[in-house]
């Protein structure tokens, strides 16, 4: 065969380029656009770039599958750097310049708050995929018409955890414990809600001393020794991501964990992964786990994402590829986009994933979701690197969680 | 505040044994970075405001080479002394073109400089925190002194950084080297005429002063998280170290990181929401005693 390339071949190449182009022009315009936005930046980045990979593996699996409504769906990803400010203006960018017909808020609370005042004024829809904080969704004067939430929520978390550190603390007999969070909103108000019901659940729990070290601290010894000298019987701690990873580095060599019980809800993989001694029988919570759910298709997603990015999965990333479940099934069932028609679809709506603690998770009517896996394990210092774990029990929580939207005067 | 807790403290051998060890490598740490400082300023009238970048990528240099040649001891030797060969570049490059310029200027390129490698820190190491590890023959229970508990990881710390402490105030007044430099932070016109090659000097102290906080940033990484723009916190500190120690004072500088370690270690127990609040207290009350700080010269 020759390969000169002849004037003729030129032209009629260039010809079938002209007559083709319409058609692709038209395949571009066709395609649904999904904003993003996400702290992709900074010392937390891992958790946005851990949901921007679970987002990019959902776009793969839902475009082979057709897209939605027949168009092909491409994510607009946006790095806010978890500024609330700035996660307003790219919110409303995303939508109004980069024609977004849908949003996902990847952001920590304090940007979801900023987001949520947007969406309310442009009717499209959008759900939250990190925070955690409960009054975004469980206050109606916050809540937002078109706005979801697909991750943990922390009352559920703070329920489940109470319930579980009640029954470890009376069984070991733990009375005098400890706490050590990071000093700001969301160290205080977690640990005052999960210290009102570790206290309901173990009337006798005396919390003898507390330590509040500074966000992003370098050095935790005089936290730790402090510590020490209390002589608790248990420690609980808040502290996540760079500073969990230093303290236990530094308690390491004080032999804290020999000296006293650790409990943590916020343990995840990268977490586990880059602290290199990680003591054993820390009494952890699943953020995500390959191994809890114990199911074949759990396993598969988490092995899949390892596979695809050389690094595990954190709790984000689950957190965003259900949204983009959710997505799915509200579209096919509302056959629309517009904030209303998806709003009354999710509203209710029960989808099969590998996340549910029973194979599913709810979308309630109040714009949050339940049935996540909740557990609480213990640690151990190689894979599965929490094991023994315990299910959560979802009626305890919701009837709790109830009592306290009560006494909060949201319901 | 908890006025009862350090009472009570202070009464026992085993929580001022603890405290009084905890505050020591809180404050042998800070003195490393706080010497270079200290030194730079005393020497060259420059503050240097990217010296918590030196800190930060003997971090990051000792965290490489301890996972290439599994040598800690190597790993702190690479960290100070790529730190010192940077201190020598930045000074060249950067820092001698703007000697006896306007201060904005002098801000304005150590800021640059803080931005730029805080950036290229997370393209080489990625924007995620990373933890060394301790090493191998410090994975050894605590040692137990009148009840309280000391660390041998921190016992060797502090060990070091008072052996640095000895070397560099011996080195500054015995030495031909320590003099000339001694002399220069009093007249460095002077002791150019006098035939000393001042473009040497400043670079050797450019050096010292870099290669002290890359060893205070690679002898910490075992036990504090790596993150690109940890430099910062450990910046901050370090001036309230230099400006209560008196500036361009070394023994100054050793005796406020030591007393901001001390006050850290036992304002924890008596003052747990306080703690920090404290330290810039001390510095306040000191500087309306001695505005020149503890070991300043009265300007």
């Amino acid at each position: 065969m020759s390969a000169v390339i002849t004037r003729r071949t030129v032209l009629a190449a260039g010809t079938a380029s002209l007559l083709a182009a319409p058609w692709v022009a038209r395949a571009q315009a066709n395609t649904l656009r999904i904003g993003m936005q996400s702290i992709l930046s900074g010392p937390i980045a891992l958790l946005g770039t851990s949901s921007r990979n679970a987002l990019m593996m959902e776009q793969d699996r839902i475009n082979a599958a057709g897209g939605f409504l027949g168009r092909q769906i491409e994510i607009v990803y946006r790095d806010s750097k978890g500024q609330p400010q700035e996660a307003a203006r790219i919110a409303r960018e995303l939508v109004n310049s980069s024609g977004c017909e849908l949003l996902i808020d990847a952001e920590a609370s304090s940007a979801s708050f900023a987001v949520q005042e947007v969406v309310r004024s442009l009717d499209v829809a959008c759900i939250h995929t990190n925070s955690e904080t409960s009054s975004l969704t469980a206050d109606p004067k916050i809540r937002a018409p078109t706005a979801f939430r697909v991750a943990r929520q922390g009352v559920h978390d703070a329920v489940a955890g109470s319930i579980y550190l009640a029954e470890y603390a009376s069984a070991k007999k733990l009375n005098k414990w400890a706490t050590c969070s990071p000093d700001y909103a969301y160290g205080r108000d977690t640990t005052a809600q999960y210290l009102q019901f570790f206290k309901q659940f173990k009337p006798d729990l005396e919390v003898i001393t507390e330590a509040w070290p500074k966000l992003g601290q370098p050095d935790f010894t005089e936290v730790i020794t402090k510590l020490i000298q209390a002589k608790p019987q248990a420690l609980f701690t808040l502290l996540y991501a760079g500073d969990l990873s230093a303290f236990v580095n530094q308690g390491n060599i004080y032999a804290l964990f020999a000296q006293m019980a650790v409990a943590t809800p916020n343990v995840d993989y990268p977490v586990l992964a880059a602290i290199k001694n990680l003591p054993a029988g820390i009494q952890s919570a699943t953020r995500y786990l390959e191994t809890f759910p114990d199911t074949p298709a759990n396993k598969e997603w988490g092995q899949a994402y390892f596979k695809k990015w050389n690094e595990r999965p954190t709790n984000w990333s689950w957190q965003n590829t259900v949204a983009m479940q959710f997505y799915e099934q509200a579209i096919k069932k509302a056959n629309a986009l517009d904030g209303k028609a998806l709003a009354a679809a999710l509203s209710g709506m029960r989808i099969y994933t590998p996340f549910g603690v029973d194979g599913t998770i709810t979308m309630r009517d109040d714009h949050t979701t339940i049935g996540y896996a909740i557990g609480w394990g213990q640690t151990i210092p190689k894979e599965p690197f929490i094991v023994d774990v315990k299910a959560a029990d979802w009626g305890k929580i919701i009837e709790l969680e109830t009592e306290w939207k009560k006494q909060q005067r949201y319901i | 505040m908890d006025l009862h807790a350090l009472g009570a403290c202070l009464t026992t051998s085993a929580c001022v044994v603890t405290q009084t060890t905890s505050g020591l490598i809180v404050g042998m740490l800070l003195f490393l970075v706080a010497a270079g400082v200290t030194l730079i300023f005393g020497v060259l009238k420059i503050v240097n405001f990217a010296h918590g970048t030196f800190y930060m990528l003997g971090g990051y240099v000792a965290y490489t080479t301890l996972g290439v040649t599994d040598s800690y001891m190597l790993a702190v030797l690479a960290g100070a002394l790529s730190m010192a060969l940077f201190g020598v570049v930045f000074e060249r490059a950067l820092i001698s073109r703007v000697y006896g310029s306007n201060v904005l200027m002098q801000l304005l390129i150590c800021y640059a400089v803080v931005l730029i490698f805080d950036d290229l820190v997370k393209i080489v190491w990625g924007p995620e925190f990373h933890a060394m590890g301790m090493p191998q023959a410090f994975q050894v229970p605590p040692l137990f002194i009148a009840g309280g508990v000391v660390p041998p990881f921190y016992a060797v710390l502090i060990g070091i950084a008072a052996l640095i402490a000895i070397v560099l105030g011996l080195g500054l007044s015995m030495t031909r080297l320590g003099k000339t430099v001694r002399a220069a932070a009093i007249n460095a016109q002077m002791v150019s005429a006098l035939g000393v090659n001042t473009t040497l000097l400043f670079a050797i102290v450019f050096a010292v002063g870099g290669g002290l906080a890359g060893l205070a940033g690679a002898l910490a990484a075992p036990v504090r998280s790596l993150s690109p723009g940890m430099g910062f916190s450990v910046l901050i500190e370090s001036f309230i170290v230099t400006v209560i120690g008196g500036m361009g004072s070394i023994a100054g500088a050793l005796a406020s990181a030591l007393l901001i370690g001390l006050v850290r270690g036992f304002g924890t127990i008596g003052f747990p929401q306080f703690t920090d609040g404290l330290i810039y207290i001390v510095m306040i009350a000191i500087l309306l005693l001695r505005p020149q700080g503890l070991f300043g010269r009265r300007l």
